[in-house]
């Protein structure tokens, strides 16, 4: 335990290390932006307008407005970055990449009786995607005396254990073994470089050619940009395991539509009646008040359970997650509402009825609308999450799947389209709102 | 029989601490027909909660109140109510809120058409009907409420500071126009105000009242309202009797606020 929470500490220094180079990294980027532009705009005339005229805006929010030239900026260099760690063939080589191609080293091999010879190991490296590399062929004499020449296929930044004195003349007996990699000694455990790499010698004197790996990203872990565009138009075109992106993000926007609604149908009243009736305040509440914490994610499993992993179950889920928000937006909006309006309608020959739908509705709309835009993101959130658990369709499930194949560029797909996806339900919530509730925060 | 009948009215009610409180006590008033009648006083006076007894939100806890033959028991059309910041319906525009109490009792549309145009005239704001609420100033704003409350043609009319929040010149005008209505309407109206100059324009009786227990202190018998109608009311502040009319009301009411910050500190 306490092992582990040490563990815990020093990997967490690592992060924040490393958090602190990205922003360094980024924070530089954008500083230098700053600087170019700066020096390109004070040609130009400045902002016009009553804001301009501000002479204090350091501490006045209202005249920090976002740059659009930072913004744009900022998506650019994320894509350079994206570019260059992955060496992408879009642009110049910046970062060395991994060593492809056919390079050689020579080694010095000793035999029992103490005399030495040279050969040659030829290398080929050859890209991840090649399957079919064929060995290089042997050049010269390629060796001199007892030691013969060695060929080897690597695919690129992958290593391979070679036993250079199986073929060499006596190599099998025992006392034989290489001594020197390039004229330079070499032991057991020890590294020597060459030209495009490097050799290591295993505890049992076989060789380990590793070409070098470059700084760049492996497409493992990161794919570059062009390598996610060519797999986005395959996967549009073909779909991924049968199913086509579009039906993917369909069915997950189809169960976030339908969880939602429902959880608004009934989450509304629900939240209606107990801001109006203290009985059914009372006899509500501690359901509410314990449901609205529980994540919706921790309830995927007694779901499953419940209802298996069809779309019953990820309906249900999305309904308790809207079903709490929706709920307690409405009992707000009900709180929220200033009694003398209350008492105006009333004064002015209102029914219950109607003041309930002319001025307890309208006047709850805002908050109900606020809590509609969050639990929309709950929703998409969790329908996501559910997808990763067990679907048969859906954005989660898509990337789910192709992670276990290693098909990190649709994984990366998959992101950008969540995102997006979800970004564009908060754009639409918000026009809806100021369409729907435009005295929002007017009152 | 007509008017406003106040019968002994006195209101308790204990916080939650134990303490009782007497918030008002043994009120007998009769306000006739057309009356137009101004309530003054320090605040914790209980005059909010005398005028939210009248307008049948809260209930007294002794005592009658009798509204043309019948008793008060709750909120009521007959009984307008004009709220401090309007208490308007920010969803609809200004003639929807006029049209609100007519539409509530299923008056064909278009005489609430012609009712909320006749009503938009009296008030001042022709061209305003289509505006929402959040578009217009808080001026423009308390006169939609007074036309509101006119359009349910109510016989009393009940004013909680109604221009309380507005500024110096918009206030006078307003006072203006209350007086206006009041004359070409012959509604009751009975406003509560903190400004003294405003309860001796707007009251042809001006209540003051006392705090500790809510209770009549004073009442005048005043004749700046109906100089006022359709007169410069500076004019009539230069009155010869409404200076010292003022004066003694501020020193009887700067005495009760000294009383009850005595009281305070001892206790």
């Amino acid at each position: 335990m306490g092992q582990e929470i040490i563990a815990v500490i020093g990997t967490t220094l690592w992060m924040i290390v490393g958090i602190i180079g990205i922003f360094v990294i980024y924070l530089a980027v954008s500083g230098l932006c700053y600087f170019a532009h700066n020096l390109y705009s004070r040609r130009k005339e400045s902002i016009k307008g009553y804001t301009s005229l501000k002479t204090v805006t350091f501490g006045d929010e209202s005249s920090v407005t976002a740059n659009r030239v930072a913004s744009i900026a900022a998506v650019v260099t994320l894509f350079l970055l994206w570019g260059i760690a992955t060496g992408s063939k879009l642009l110049p080589p910046i970062l060395p990449g991994p060593f492809v191609g056919d390079t050689s080293f020579e080694y010095t091999a000793t035999n029992a009786t103490g005399d030495t010879a040279n050969a040659t190991v030829f290398v080929r490296v050859h890209a991840a995607a090649n399957k079919k590399a064929e060995k290089p062929t042997i050049t010269g004499d390629g060796g001199a005396g007892f030691a013969k020449a060695d060929t080897v296929i690597v695919p690129e930044r992958r290593t391979k254990i070679i036993k250079a004195q199986n073929n060499d003349d006596g190599g099998k007996e025992a006392g034989f073994k290489v001594t020197a990699i390039n004229g330079q000694a070499i032991a057991p455990k020890q590294t020597v470089p060459f030209k495009d790499g490097e050799v290591y010698m295993t505890a049992k004197g076989s060789l380990s050619v590793r070409p070098a790996t470059g700084v760049t990203m492996e497409a493992l872990y990161l794919p570059p940009p062009e390598l996610v565009w060519t797999r986005f138009v395959n996967v549009f075109q073909n779909g991924y395991l049968g199913v086509g992106l579009f039906e993917n993000v369909f069915w997950s926007l189809i169960r976030v539509v339908i969880g939602f609604t429902l959880g608004c149908l009934f989450g509304i009243p629900l939240g209606f009646a107990m801001g109006l009736n203290s009985w059914l305040r009372g006899w509500f509440e501690p359901i509410v008040e314990f449901m609205r914490p529980v994540p919706p994610l921790a309830l995927i499993p007694l779901i499953i359970i419940w209802f298996g992993i069809g779309e019953q179950g990820k309906i249900s889920l999305l309904f308790l997650a809207a079903l709490w928000i929706m709920t307690i937006a409405a009992r707000a909006g009900v709180s929220g509402v200033n009694i003398a309006k209350v008492h105006a309608a009333y004064s002015l020959g209102a029914s219950k009825r109607q003041i309930l739908s002319k001025v307890i509705l309208p006047n709850s709309l805002p908050e109900i609308f606020t809590g509609a835009r969050v639990a929309m993101g709950v929703c998409w959130g969790t329908v996501v999450a559910a997808e990763l658990v067990a679907a048969e369709k859906g954005a989660g499930k898509m990337i789910i799947a192709a992670s276990k194949f290693q098909l990190t560029d649709i994984v990366i797909i998959g992101i950008i389209i969540i995102g997006i996806i979800g970004y564009g339900i908060d754009v639409l919530m918000r026009i809806a709102e100021n369409r729907l509730v435009p005295w929002k925060g007017k009152g | 029989m007509s008017g406003l009948v106040i019968d002994d009215v006195s209101m308790t009610f204990e916080l939650p601490n134990g303490s009782k409180v007497e918030a008002l006590k043994n009120i007998n008033l009769e306000i006739k027909e057309g009356e137009l009648m101004s309530v003054l006083g320090p605040s914790g006076c209980g005059k909010t909660t005398f005028l939210n007894i009248l307008a049948g939100f809260l209930a007294q806890t002794a005592g009658n109140m009798n509204i043309n033959g019948h008793e008060i028991t709750g909120p009521h059309p007959e009984r307008g109510m004009v709220f401090q910041h309007g208490a308007l319906f920010e969803w609809m525009n200004v003639s929807k809120n006029i049209g609100f109490g007519p539409k509530m009792k299923g008056t064909p549309q278009a005489e609430i058409d012609a009712k909320v145009k006749e009503l938009l005239d009296i008030v001042g704001l022709q061209d305003f009907g289509e505006k929402m609420i959040y578009e217009m100033s808080g001026g423009m704003q308390q006169r939609v409420a007074l036309a509101r409350c006119l359009a349910n043609e109510p016989d009393v009319i009940l004013m909680d500071e109604p221009l309380g929040a507005l500024d110096a010149l918009t206030r006078e005008k307003m006072q203006s126009l209350v007086l206006d209505i009041w004359k070409k309407t012959g509604k009751t109206i009975i406003l509560i105000t903190h400004s003294v100059e405003e309860a001796l324009l707007l009251g042809e009786r001006l209540l003051v009242m006392a705090p500790r227990p809510g209770r009549i202190h004073k009442e005048y018998r005043l004749p700046f309202a109906e100089l006022g109608v359709g007169a410069d009311l500076r004019e009539v502040k230069r009155h010869k009797d409404f200076g010292p009319t003022r004066d003694e009301i501020l020193n009887m009411i700067w005495d009760m606020e000294e009383e009850i910050m005595g009281r305070t500190e001892d206790a």
